[in-house]
């Protein structure tokens, strides 16, 4: 590998993931979900809702947040936090945006495959 | 012994003189009431709310017909009053009803002014003054094209939004060169007006039409001097009102423009008083209801023998069109003697003027923020120095000394006096009051015993707010459940308002209705993006994002992130074919389990969610499509054997259970849509406890709906015996289009039918015809639309990216 790898990875577009949605990127057994929100910005979360394990990348996003699909928690894209009443929180993972691209920190990824 | 009272006219004065009288001396008189209009008495304010459609009359009535036989009022309708015989004091009215007097009120409020132009009796040419004239515009509107508004103030503006809330093009002729120059300065005026194009409808000032044109005896295009001739298929003229004092000057009364009263309402003859628009006092005729309301309490006073006088009124002004905010009062004109105090800000469109004369506030125009309005105009009434505050007068109450407050702490600091409901000319103090010795707990209940708020309806939120200041904690605002909490509004507001302005993008609900959120949340987005798909099947395009997983993949997620695949089975029918071919999907994808389930189909759990597409496509070439199993919309139509088989059977219940769901299926509804078709009354397929259900009997089919077998258990309620298959389908589909169009999301039909009352139900669907075949229509418009198997859809390809990952890392690779 390349001695000035600095660990971003680019995983897709931004057109790849629709607008108050989510794609998934697959890493061994980590699922990461990438969000995008309605203006445009992306979050990446570890697929797994803290309270049941659901998958965060199937449900409703909305402002910065995203509510499972199993028993609608919400989930904050920016932190992992549990709202409201619940308390949890899922990994979050570096991603960030170059032009169209969607990049996320491998480094990041891989301290998670490895917990 | 009773003296005898007579009203002629019904209008909003007569009809808070009358509570007043009967709060102070109930048994005083005996009251007739003579109404040239066909009904009760209702708020006049609240005709243009009407015509935009966001009320409707039943909302806007002030007096139902209890009301006036709990007073003992006689009140004949549509009795226009034609001889006053002053001799023999007695009326008679134009039916040939006469009564007799002791004492006369003349209350025959004002007559639309209509400019006499060649064409202007040309059928379509209307005026804005009440109910009928607001029934022949929607009229109108049904039929769609340009509405032509002559008359660029109060009334033509909201006729015009009104109007174009009803999806007319529409155009407003002016003859000044400002709107509202009555009312706003120039500068105001061109906000207005800009803010009325941005709507999309057409101003054109300095119009002077000069002819009505016409093909056969029906309006077609209006003429302007100048020659320019604009399309028209109605004409609402809005210029101006005038008193209508005719019958008082057959009466030989004394009239000037109006019935001239002294400042004890009395005319010329002592036994005759008169009220409301119709009357000129001190030189003055007034058109607001404020004035209209200081003069019934004068009045009452006056005919129980008090002494009250009435010395003229200062007005205040507010244009209802729902996102324009506007409000002025005084006198602005510029004069030597005067000086203003200006605040623009033109990015957030707001406009404040205040012109002072002497230190002392004479005329404000508020536009786009008008929340001071009220505190300005009290300033005004009191004709109080403002020079210590002179410097921050213009923004408002809330900079008067130290940081600005927060709106509870600024109506907190409103003196006991302040007005707070103009219309109705209530003060602070009076409301406080009320709430503490009456024990009152919400907004209606403060309506019905001060009025405040109950005119206009502007002042709704301060009235809150006093409520909320009284009460403290105690205080619950919102009786109607917010639907989710990025909005005040419930869902029936909002599906209300869907309707009447016309909004067909959920963003545009947002915005339009004031969202406070700025992407909605997991509750408001499904039920809009429903509320959508069911109010305009045909225009409006379905947001994936807004729905659950469930109905973005046409499968039921389970608890490990697996889905669950249920293909329909018409009425429950099967093949060796179809299962073999399910048995084939389940051994290719290794499906791990394979249920039967309530709903007499067949259900596959444990599918991966990249499998899903693969599965339908085999599914789909055996002839399946999607079971709806996930959705909020029709699912099942369960049947017994009927004829076909059974000993028992009446009817074809098979079949008909097929015909219902092949007729049906792919329909979204509020929540979830189970029926059965039972083939005699012993009742196999349990069509008693579902949502809808038929029973069949020798004589014909009972329909049954709102049963329950869930959370709750419920037995049905029988909406009636029906003859025919085909008139079953009609009723149920009718049935089912009544209740997407009026459930809330997630609403069960058992919930909505015991808000709405099964009664009401049961007369749209069952007596009124020519009700339940537009609700048959209009569903049947909205299947072109929904029957689609979204299955084929999807193995077509349409977003395929739902069901792959975007990308696989190798860890690896980074090392």
């Amino acid at each position: 590998m390349n001695a000035a790898f600095d660990g971003w990875v680019k995983v897709g577009k931004l057109g790849d993931v629709p607008r108050r949605g989510a794609r998934c990127i697959k890493s061994g057994d980590v699922t990461i979900a990438i969000f995008r929100t309605a203006d445009d910005r992306v979050f990446a979360l570890e697929d797994r809702c803290p309270h049941k394990n659901g998958p965060l990348s199937q449900g409703i996003v909305h402002d910065g947040c995203v509510t499972c699909p199993l028993h609608n928690w919400v989930i904050s894209l920016e932190s992992g936090e549990a709202q409201g009443a619940d308390s949890g929180r899922s990994a979050t993972f570096k991603v960030k945006r170059t032009g169209d691209d969607i990049l996320l920190d491998l480094r990041d990824v891989h301290r998670a495959g490895r917990r | 012994m009773k003296q005898k009272l007579v009203i002629i006219g019904n209008g909003m004065a007569p009809g808070r003189m009358l509570e007043h009288l009967f709060e102070r001396a109930p048994e005083t008189y005996d009251v007739t009431i003579f109404n040239a209009e066909p009904r009760v008495n209702y708020n006049r304010l609240m005709l243009s709310p009407v015509l935009s459609g966001e009320k409707s009359y039943q909302d806007i009535v002030t007096h139902d017909d209890d009301w006036y036989a709990a007073n003992g009022v006689t009140l004949h309708k549509s009795a226009r009053i034609e001889t006053i015989d002053r001799t023999a004091k007695t009326v008679i009215s134009a039916t040939g009803i006469s009564a007799d007097y002791d004492k006369l009120v003349i209350a025959t409020g004002s007559n639309p002014f209509i400019i006499p132009i060649p064409g202007h009796d040309l059928e379509g040419v209307l005026v804005y003054r009440d109910l009928d004239d607001v029934e022949r515009m929607l009229a109108a509107a049904d039929a769609g094209g340009r509405a032509v508004v002559i008359g660029g103030g109060l009334l033509g503006l909201e006729a015009a939004a009104g109007l174009k809330a009803q999806g007319m093009e529409v155009t407003v002729l002016h003859l000044m060169s400002t709107l509202m120059e009555r009312q706003l300065d120039p500068a105001a005026g061109y906000l207005l007006e800009k803010a009325f194009e941005e709507r999309g409808i057409d101003v054109v000032t300095q119009a002077n039409s000069s002819e009505i044109l016409g093909r056969d005896g029906q309006v077609s295009r209006v003429r302007l001097e100048d020659g320019t001739e604009i399309d028209a298929a109605i004409v609402v003229m809005a210029i101006g009102i005038r008193p209508s004092a005719k019958l008082a000057e057959d009466s030989g009364l004394e009239v000037g423009r109006g019935v001239v009263v002294g400042d004890d309402m009395r005319t010329s003859d002592p036994d005759i008083f008169a009220l409301g628009e119709c009357v000129e006092h001190r030189g003055q005729c007034y058109g607001l209801v404020a004035p209209l309301y200081e003069m019934a309490s004068v009045l009452a006073d006056q005919l129980i023998g008090g002494e009250s006088l009435y010395r003229g009124s200062v007005t205040a002004t507010k244009l209802k069109v729902t996102g324009i905010d506007l409000y002025s009062a005084g006198d602005f004109a510029e004069g030597e003697d005067r000086e203003e105090i200006v605040l623009r800000d033109a990015a957030a469109g707001i406009y404040k003027r205040l012109v002072l004369r002497d230190n002392r506030i004479i005329g404000a125009v508020l536009y786009g923020e008008t929340g001071d309005g009220p505190w300005f105009f009290d300033l005004l009434k009191k004709q109080l120095d403002i020079a210590e505050m002179r410097e921050t007068l213009v923004f408002g109450q809330a900079y008067q000394g130290g940081p600005p407050l927060d709106p509870m702490a600024a109506v907190a600091a409103l003196p006991d006096d302040a007005e707070i409901c103009g219309c109705n000319g209530v003060c602070k103090s009076k409301i406080v009051k009320s709430i503490t010795d009456l024990g009152l707990s919400a907004l209606d209940e403060v309506r019905a015993h001060t009025k405040a708020s109950a005119s206009c309806g502007t002042c709704s939120g301060l009235v809150e707010q006093l409520l909320g200041l009284t009460l403290g904690d105690s205080y619950t605002p919102a009786a109607v459940q917010p639907l989710c909490a990025c909005t005040d509004l419930g869902h029936d507001e909002v599906r209300r308002l869907i309707k009447a302005k016309a909004l067909k993008s959920i963003p545009a609900v947002m915005q339009e209705l004031e969202w406070k959120s700025s992407c909605g949340c997991a509750k408001c987005r499904p039920a809009l993006n429903y509320y959508l798909v069911s109010d305009w099947p045909d225009e409006y395009a379905d947001d994936y994002q807004s729905r659950f997983i469930n109905e973005r993949v046409h499968a039921n997620i389970q608890k490990d992130g697996t889905y669950s695949v249920v293909p329909r089975m018409w009425g429950g029918m099967t093949s060796s074919r179809e299962l073999r071919a399910i048995a084939d999907v389940v051994d290719k994808f290794a499906i791990p389990a394979v249920k039967v389930t309530g709903g007499q189909r067949i259900d596959m759990l444990g599918i991966e969610k990249e499998d899903l597409p693969a599965v339908w496509a085999d599914l789909g070439k055996a002839g399946f499509v999607s079971g709806h199993a996930y959705a909020k919309g029709v699912r099942t139509v369960k049947t017994c054997v009927g004829t076909d088989w059974c000993r028992f059977g009446t009817q074809d219940s098979t079949g008909l259970g097929i015909r219902i769901e092949k007729f049906v299926w792919g329909s979204w509804t509020p929540a979830k849509l189970k029926m059965a078709v039972s083939g005699c009354p012993r009742n196999c397929s349990e069509a008693t406890c579902k949502d809808i259900g038929v029973i069949c009997v020798d004589s014909g089919f009972e329909i049954h709906f709102a049963g329950a077998a869930g959370l709750d258990i419920k037995g049905t309620e029988v909406l009636g015996l029906i003859k025919t298959e085909d008139e079953v389908l009609e009723h149920i589909v009718a049935l089912v289009q009544m209740y997407r169009e009026q459930g809330h999301y997630l609403e069960r039909i058992y919930k909505w039918a015991a808000r709405i009352g099964v009664e009401e139900i049961r007369q749209q669907i069952l007596e009124d015809t020519d009700r339940r075949e537009a609700y048959f229509d209009r569903f049947v418009f909205s299947q072109k639309f929904a029957q689609v198997d979204p299955w084929s859809e999807r193995v077509s390809g349409l977003d395929k990216h739902e069901f792959k990952p975007m990308a696989t890392l190798s860890l690896e690779a980074a090392e």
